[in-house]
């Protein structure tokens, strides 16, 4: 699964995308795996009311499944116009 | 209906000319432009634009269709850059044409409001004293939705 990682929360784990292999039936089930790694992580995910969730380009929750997923990003709320 | 992300500069008139004599007999065409802040007010050295290539274009082009449904529109354009942009410099326009101008100014305040809060750009303030600053989304925007 390629996860992509948007503005400061890019920043913070310090890369723009990377390959994952994961079970995580849910969006809420991969954070947890992605925190669990490493502090970089720990500190992007820590407050989930602070992030939005793309899956496969399309804006979802983080209650969401990741059945059929090949695209999961994650950034902050939207600063278009 | 035209959606253009880029991170060239655009002309204002020659795209406002364009999308005007695209829609001969419409009525009513609307334009906005949306334009770096001067460094004077507020010390920007540049903004900085990051997008999700690939997302920004499906989401402006479903939020532009609805619009399009909603007013029953002519036409509607939407051009918006990303990159680094120096203070004074266009952002994005929207353009819309309609029939009666209420029609065509209601539909510019959808494209403008879903654009703030559901295509995916992220601003980047560069301060001119060095640092800098994601622009933080305002809960007056996320509001915003709520009157469409």
């Amino acid at each position: 699964m390629d996860i992509l990682y948007f503005a400061w929360v890019r920043e913070r784990i310090g890369l723009p995308r990377e390959q994952v292999e994961t079970s995580a039936a849910t969006v809420a089930d991969l954070v947890e795996e992605l925190r669990a790694r490493e502090e970089r992580y720990a500190a992007a995910f820590a407050d989930l009311s602070a992030l939005r969730v793309a899956l496969d380009q399309e804006l979802s929750e983080f209650d969401a499944s990741l059945d059929g997923v090949r695209e999961v990003a994650f950034f902050p709320p939207m600063t278009g116009g | 209906m035209r959606i253009s992300v880029q991170e060239a500069p655009f002309e204002l008139g020659a795209e406002s000319d364009a999308f005007a004599e695209g829609v001969a007999g419409a009525g009513a065409v609307v334009t906005f432009t949306g334009v770096v802040r001067d460094a004077d007010q507020c010390g920007l050295a540049a903004m900085e634009i990051e997008h999700y290539p690939g997302m920004t274009e499906k989401a402006l082009t479903a939020i532009a269709e609805e619009a399009m449904k909603r007013w029953s529109l002519a036409d509607a354009l939407v051009i918006h850059r990303h990159g680094r942009l120096a203070p004074g410099e266009r952002i994005m326009m929207v353009a819309t044409a309609a029939r009666h101008r209420k029609d065509a100014f209601e539909a510019a305040e959808y494209l403008m409001d879903y654009l703030k809060s559901r295509a995916p750009f992220w601003k980047k303030e560069i301060l001119a004293g060095g640092g800098s600053d994601w622009v933080a989304a305002k809960d007056a925007d996320e509001d915003a939705l709520k009157r469409w």
